[in-house]
């Protein structure tokens, strides 16, 4: 049997809390030991647990003069601890500190004058809704400001051509535009069928088949196919303009872009908002087609029509206007998707982690400014009749 | 001859912050001029006010007697740095400095070519032409923002801290190349500089922040103001560095 050796007392790393009652003067917080980082979490929840009975006005020492050494670690969860104490009107204070724990100490500033903090008082649940709305109409109101800057941007444009960024439109379409086929075809041609199925269960009732073409084919036109495809085109390309200029901004480079005699509006934004614009109605066209073909195939597999059939009603429902309705809008969200995309690109702060915010702002303020065109564009449309 | 950068009284800051206020000092032609500081007391904004980038919540700047520059018409008389580098980080580095050759001067594409691969020459890049920003180090990213800053042969370059993170031969070369330059083709340059060596060797004039006073500390001759100044703090600023270096 080997003879179990006793460590020093002054080596066992120990925090004890003394306190003594009302009168006593012997408050005090007795660290001893060599005080590293992994034997703090104990110190640290004793400390806590001890101290807690303190009430404002009591003073308390921590005493460390029969501490071997401490580690930057356990200094700065001490000095943290005091900070606590102090904001609760206790004061504490190191006490007994030799020479190279004194200079620890006052590396991390436990030697200043923890005075007592005010707590902030948490934000009332009317004040919260309020700051947020003012933040949303300034949200809007920078949308709105960036829109005038493009347009004037546009016009400068206009004026000498020979400035634009002509080169960048056709790469921003193919990234846009043609990387987003895939899905552009799936998911409406989803809806669409999806949309016949649900249909077709009502219409079988009614023994009116063959009017699931007119179904599907009218608000996959005139609603369905624009929105849609805006929606993934807000989740590509709005998400990556936001993410691309926002990482520009914060690193400088729209900044250098000015001082290089570049309209930042002009060289970034004019182009990826052409791109769109040429883009998303394209997109469209070919979302509504994928629509209707959903609706054709819920409607021959399941309804019994006939090829012919479907499409000669198809036709007899949806007129040129409808079509052309649905791409107007789409122009307009297009447009939607790059101003703010690109606004709050250029709104940036904050480094790596100001742009996946603004990248997901960016987003969720897209798909709300498309739901209120969409309602606005149906409230026109049906007002005048088209 | 009127100077060719004249701020007065500028105070910058934003909202009801503070940075510095009442800025009183004025940049000749063909000077090297340098803006010393402890970190954060505003050199990098300073710049950027003078790029009119910022708008001054209260005094003028004047640059080449033109008044405050502005971004939004045309190209502004100058180049510039940015601490950070900031090159355009989808474009290779050549066409970082290719760019504005493109833009404002109506020269053919082997032409371009060919000043890019002299620029990259000068600042010790040779055969970075193709290489995206995102493959070079630190310092191979300032030297080729300066080339860039360069490319329009500007009479005024404004760089933040051109040296830093360079190593020491290269910071050698690099002020040696500011200096030529300076000398030979007259450049007018504005740096934000910690590096004492270089500050002793190319500036001659600077002026110094201070944090505390929101204000200029000291104007001169840096030399000058290593061994004269009255105010303490300037000669601990110089002989601190020096320690270092
Ligand atoms: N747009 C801004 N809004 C608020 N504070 C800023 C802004 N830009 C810089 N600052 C602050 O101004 C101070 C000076 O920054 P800077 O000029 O970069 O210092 P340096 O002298 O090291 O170059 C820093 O504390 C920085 O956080
Ligand atoms: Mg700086």
């Amino acid at each position: 049997m080997t003879e179990t050796r006793i460590r020093p007392e002054a080596l066992l790393p120990t925090a004890e809390v003394e306190l003594s009652d009302a009168k006593g003067e012997a408050r005090q917080v007795s660290l001893r030991g060599t005080l590293t980082f992994a034997g703090a979490a104990d110190i640290w929840s004793r400390i806590r647990t001890g101290t807690a009975t303190l009430k404002e006005g009591d003073e308390i020492d921590f005493d460390v003069s029969q501490a071997g050494a401490i580690d930057g670690g356990t200094m700065a969860l001490l000095v943290h601890l005091r900070g606590e104490l102090a904001a609760r009107g206790v004061r504490a204070e190191f006490t007994g500190a030799a020479e190279p724990i004194q200079a620890l100490i006052h590396l991390y500033k436990g030697d200043i004058d923890a005075t007592k903090r005010k707590k902030r008082k948490a934000e009332s649940l009317l004040a919260h809704v309020g700051r947020a709305t003012v933040q949303f109409f300034e949200e809007v109101q920078g949308v709105l400001g960036f829109f005038g800057s493009a347009v004037l941007a546009a016009f400068g444009l206009l004026r000498e051509p020979r400035t634009g960024n002509w080169k960048a439109i056709l790469p921003t379409m193919e990234r846009s535009g043609a990387d987003a086929v895939p899905i552009v075809v799936l998911i409406n041609f989803l809806v669409g069928f999806v949309m016949g199925f649900q249909g077709a269960t009502q219409l079988k009732q009614f023994g009116a088949n063959l009017y699931v073409a007119d179904l599907v084919g009218l608000s996959v036109t005139r609603e369905l196919g624009p929105l849609m495809t805006a929606i993934i085109l807000c989740g590509r390309s709005g998400a990556a303009f936001a993410a691309e200029l926002g990482s520009m901004c914060v690193s400088e480079e729209i900044d250098a872009l000015r001082t290089m005699g570049f309209g930042p509006i002009r060289y970034l934004v004019l182009p990826r908002m052409v791109a769109l614009m040429l883009v998303l109605p394209l997109l469209t066209l070919l979302g509504d087609l994928m629509g209707m073909l959903g609706g054709l195939v819920v409607g021959i597999s399941s309804l019994g029509l006939t090829f012919g059939g479907y499409l000669f009603e198809t036709q007899k429902a949806v007129s040129m206007w409808d079509v052309f309705s649905g791409l107007i809008k789409s122009v307009v969200f297009a447009m939607a998707i790059s101003l703010i995309s690109c606004q709050q690109g250029f709104a940036t702060t904050g480094g790596a982690e100001g742009v996946g915010r603004r990248t997901t702002a960016s987003v969720v303020s897209i798909l709300f400014a498309l739901i209120i065109l969409d309602a606005g564009f149906t409230m026109f449309f049906h007002a005048f009749n088209l | 001859m009127p100077p060719f950068i004249r701020v007065s009284n500028l105070t910058m800051g934003w909202g009801d912050v503070i940075l510095q206020r009442n800025l009183t000092f004025q940049v000749d032609r063909g000077d090297v001029f340098a803006i010393l500081g402890g970190s954060g007391c505003g050199k990098s904004t300073l710049l950027r006010y003078l790029i009119g980038l910022e708008t001054p919540l209260s005094g003028e700047i004047v640059i080449d007697g033109l008044g405050r520059p502005n971004l939004e018409v045309g190209r502004p008389p100058f180049g510039v740095m940015f601490q950070s580098g900031a090159l355009f980080g989808s474009l290779t580095v050549g066409e970082n400095i290719g760019l504005s050759l493109e833009q404002w001067t109506p020269l053919s594409h082997d032409a371009i070519g060919a000043i890019v691969r002299a620029k990259l020459r000068l600042v010790g890049l040779d055969g970075a032409e193709n290489k995206l920003p995102s493959e070079l180090s630190g310092g191979m990213k300032k030297r080729a923002a300066i080339a860039r800053a360069l490319a329009l042969e500007p009479p005024l370059v404004f760089l933040d801290e051109p040296s830093a993170g360079l190593d020491p031969v290269s910071a050698v070369e690099l002020d040696e190349l500011i200096l030529t330059l300076n000398q030979v083709l007259g450049l007018t340059v504005v740096l934000v500089t910690h590096e004492l060596p270089s500050i002793f060797k190319i500036a001659r004039r600077c002026i110094m922040l201070d944090k505390q006073t929101k204000s200029i500390l000291a104007e001169g001759d840096p030399c000058d103001l290593r061994d004269n100044s009255a105010e303490p703090r300037v000669r601990e600023f110089f002989n601190r560095l020096a320690k270092r270096a």
